[in-house]
């Protein structure tokens, strides 16, 4: 008898479905699986067979066929477990074939029978949804990630029994009903805030206005002076996520299995800050069967590059392209994939190998130290930064806290999300949400400047040198920053503001006379 | 004729480098003729006893080299260097006075004017951003009152001392440790090419020598040679700099420096040389006077006039130092807001009265 069963598997992020045929007849006995499937998903025979013994169905001695479709696409993973064991119980002619029409099924088995969590229910489930099933059966322990999806009826195995048990009798199916509470990470819960930075006043505004605009920023420093506890500080300030966002970026996680245990959907942006001896590959995603990297890991948040310079040029310079398109395509000889990358790149650096310069009483690097160390940094990636902010040398008042109170995370927010909106507002409909991401023509017409802004820039330009790039770049920050102060066209106040944050690039990277 | 000839064998012996200008000098006046010096036999150059053994078993092998050197000699005017040497009468007058005086000058571009004052100007290469205003503002105003600034076209103090002589509309001479068609540091290649054009790149090393570690200390008697006198203005307590004031001093050149905080490093060989019996410079007028050139007009270093600035400029300006300081601590100090502490530092910077010294970081400028 022949008896179809729909899966769905895994490409990059994204499910696609995959419809899992069995056939049992008369013939030598034995157990074909065929439609390209890697070794773990060949090895699926023995787990089906005992897992299927050991749930009290002993398989008569007859020739069982499977087949995986569409057979021209690779199968990876443990998820098509239960598909096929529900598929040869039916062959067999187990329970109603009336459950199967509009159901997937999803999941792994173990030998006792009992059925264990896969990765990436998040993008199996939306892919079944997509297609049409009002219903799917999952793991458990995957049961919040498929509530996440919506639109969808979740049933929840524990082990085979209990699945031959529901196909016998459909009407026991109950599917299951969560509140959307439980399944999304509390945004709340914060281990760190803003108020715990001491001091250091240009470094949290300029971290502002990078949130607010979602402009890249790179922080200078010496070492201590707290550069990677405010970078890390950074997503406590960004907008909180859409729902659209939380499952883009949950999708990614579900893929990697690194969502949080109990818990669906993540709901603090998130922060990655690899370390620096990573790979490209790491960063960027690959693989034979292409996966996401840190990039993609960091999307819709922060990837945070502390020690800059030291970290592989090729690993580097493979983010230049993904920073402007906000999305990385990794194409293998086993097809190409597609991730988000949507990030905000913060990136920390000494300004020379002992990290004191420019102050010499401290410094004893020769000015070719300092040249090669900065030079690590290509140009061309540091011109996808925006902001260039120095921080300044802790003092012992700064240590100690003594100073007024600092402002929370939480505060500063508010002012983020206002900008937000205001940024929202103007770009309605023209697919960018964020003054970092303007084209020159959008520049053009949301940046216009008065006559004495105009004046000022123009003189700035001439004794600075700056590039036309760092043009639009100061007239982009402008912009965020009148945003931030709720003002309609760019004053001269932020303009010299979006000045200053700009010519440590002619200053460290500048050809010196 | 018979100088061209003469010329062409003492670049010959010029490019050997284990033979030093003394030796040479020796040389020459013990057989009268750099052909001889050629032509000569070894056990007659054994009993003159000049060189030690190795060097006769050098020269020996060098002989075999004097075609290459003549053809590399017909092409150094293509490379546009003129090869000077004491037997030439444009060759510097100030240079013949010292004792180990090079036998050979290549030169790119012109050779300091005899009757012009020279001044060179030394110091370290990792100074601070105060000491390479003062160099530049030093090298200004010595060179609008026509004196020629000498230096080693080295990063820090060097670079600044050349750029304000080129600011000032003067001469200005490079002296290099290298062969003078290198330019090293590379990264001083735009003042290399403007120095071509107002003043000169000269070296005693022949074309295409790498720089070397030993090269420097020798080519800081010839800075100290060509000047009248010597300024240091930024150096270690052990330093090239002192080395070129010491040199100077052999050389009978006044020495000035430029005083300094006690505590700080940078300043320890300054004051030291103060402390030794060196002239104190406090402005260019000082040397200007010793040199017996008349200023043109008053030249004290000094903060610039705050009159024509706005009351809360002035009260930024106020806050700030010579020395470059984070904008945290001018906030601090001023008490204004971000947005507008920067504003107004932007328009100070734009009109002069303020340098940056990294992104963050202001200082004052000074002014004559």
């Amino acid at each position: 008898m022949f008896s179809k069963v729909y899966s769905a598997g895994l490409q990059g992020i994204d499910g696609y479905p995959v419809q899992v045929e069995a056939d049992v007849g008369n013939g030598l006995p034995g157990f074909h699986m065929v439609g390209y499937l890697a070794s773990e998903v060949r090895e699926a025979e023995e787990r089906v067979k005992t897992a299927l013994k050991n749930s009290g169905f002993s398989m008569l001695p007859k020739k069982v066929t499977v087949n995986l479709s569409p057979a021209d696409v690779r199968k990876d993973g443990t998820a098509f477990d239960l598909p096929m064991a529900v598929a040869v119980l039916t062959a067999y002619g187990v329970g109603e074939p009336s459950v199967l029409e509009d159901s997937a099924f999803i999941g792994e088995l173990g030998l006792d029978g009992r059925v264990k969590p896969v990765r990436g229910v998040l993008s199996l489930v939306t892919a079944m949804r997509d297609t049409g099933k009002n219903r799917c059966f999952l793991p458990k322990e995957n049961i919040p990630e498929g509530m996440a999806v919506g639109q969808i009826q979740i049933v929840g195995i524990e082990n085979m029994g209990q699945m031959i048990e529901l196909l016998k009798n459909p009407n026991k199916i109950v599917s299951e009903s969560l509140s959307c509470r439980s399944f999304l990470e509390d945004p709340e819960k914060e281990e760190a805030d803003f108020s715990e930075v001491n001091g250091q006043r240009l470094v949290r505004r300029a971290t502002e206005i990078a949130a607010a605009g979602r402009h890249n920023i790179l922080y200078l420093g010496p070492p201590g002076s707290g550069k990677s506890m405010v970078a890390r500080r950074l997503p406590t300030i960004m907008s909180s996520m859409s729902p659209k966002e939380q499952l883009e970026v949950s999708k990614v996680y579900s893929v990697c299995g690194m969502l949080p245990p109990g818990k669906a959907l993540l709901g603090k942006r998130p922060f990655r800050a690899p370390h620096h001896t990573i790979s490209p590959q790491a960063m960027a995603g690959g693989g034979r069967y292409p996966k996401p990297g840190e990039l993609s890991l960091a999307s819709r948040g922060v990837l945070f590059l502390d020690e800059f310079p030291e970290f592989r040029r090729e690993a580097l310079e493979i983010l230049r392209q993904p920073l402007e398109e906000q999305k990385i395509t990794i194409s293998r000889v086993h097809g190409s994939c597609v991730f988000p990358a949507g990030v905000l790149l913060a990136a920390a650096m000494n300004p020379c190998p002992c990290g004191f310069y420019p102050d010499r009483s401290r410094c004893s690097c020769n000015e070719q130290q300092v040249r090669r160390y900065l030079g690590k940094i290509s140009r061309p990636l540091l011109e996808r930064i925006d902001i260039c902010v120095e921080t300044s040398p802790v003092t012992f008042q700064d240590i100690r806290g003594q100073k007024e109170d600092n402002e929370p995370s939480v505060r500063i927010r508010q002012r983020v999300e206002q900008a937000g909106e205001i940024q929202k507002k103007r770009f309605e409909g023209s697919g960018i949400f964020f003054n970092s991401e303007m084209g020159s023509r959008q520049v053009r017409q949301y940046c216009v400047l008065g006559s004495t802004e105009d004046d000022l820039l123009q003189r700035a330009y001439q004794t600075k040198r700056l590039s036309a790039r760092g043009y639009h770049k100061i007239l982009k920050v402008a912009r965020t920053i009148a945003d931030l102060d709720g003002s309609d066209c760019i004053g001269k106040k932020h303009l010299s503001e979006a000045i200053s944050y700009r010519d440590l690039e002619e200053k460290y990277w500048g050809n010196g006379v | 004729m018979a100088k061209e000839r003469e010329k062409e064998y003492l670049y010959w012996l010029c490019s050997l480098l284990n033979l030093g200008a003394v030796s040479i000098r020796r040389l020459y006046e013990h057989f009268q003729s750099f052909e001889v010096i050629y032509n000569i036999e070894d056990n007659e150059m054994e009993s003159a006893g000049i060189l030690n053994r190795s060097q006769r078993k050098a020269l020996a092998q060098w002989r075999g080299q004097l075609d290459v050197c003549r053809q590399a000699y017909e092409r150094l005017s293509e490379e546009k260097v003129r090869f000077v040497t004491p037997l030439d009468d444009d060759y510097p007058k100030r240079l013949l006075e010292i004792y180990d005086y090079p036998m050979g000058l290549f030169v790119k571009g012109r050779l300091p004017k005899e009757d012009l004052p020279s001044v060179a100007i030394v110091g370290a290469r990792g100074c601070s951003a105060y000491g390479e205003t003062l160099a530049e503002e030093f090298g200004r105003a010595l060179a609008e009152s026509q004196v020629q600034i000498i230096s080693g076209l080295a990063v820090g103090i060097d670079g600044a001392a050349h750029k304000g002589a080129l600011k000032g509309k003067g001469n200005t001479f490079g002296i290099l440790g290298c062969g003078v068609d290198i330019c090293y540091p590379a990264q001083h290649y735009s003042l290399y090419s403007a120095m071509e054009q107002s003043g000169g790149i000269l070296s005693e090393f022949p074309l295409k020598t790498r720089p070397r570690a030993m090269h420097f200390p020798m080519r800081n008697r010839i800075i100290s040679g060509l000047a009248d006198a010597v300024l240091v203005v930024e150096a270690k307590e052990r330093s090239g700099s002192l080395i070129t004031a010491e040199l100077g001093l052999e050389q009978g050149r006044e020495i000035f420096a430029v005083p300094g905080r006690i505590t700080d490093h940078l300043n320890r060989g300054c004051n030291l040389l103060l402390q030794q019996g060196a002239h104190m410079a406090i402005s260019p007028r000082d040397i200007l006077e010793y040199l017996g050139v008349k200023c043109r007009k008053e030249l004290i270093l000094h903060e610039k006039n705050v009159n024509g600035l706005a009351k809360k400029e002035k009260m930024v300006y106020s806050c700030l130092d010579f020395k470059p300081k984070h904008l945290d601590d001018i906030l601090e100090g001023c008490g204004l807001g971000i947005s507008e502490c920067i504003g107004i530092l932007l328009e100070l910077e734009l009109g002069g009265y303020v340098f940056r010294s990294a992104n963050h970081y202001y200082g004052k400028n000074c002014e004559m």
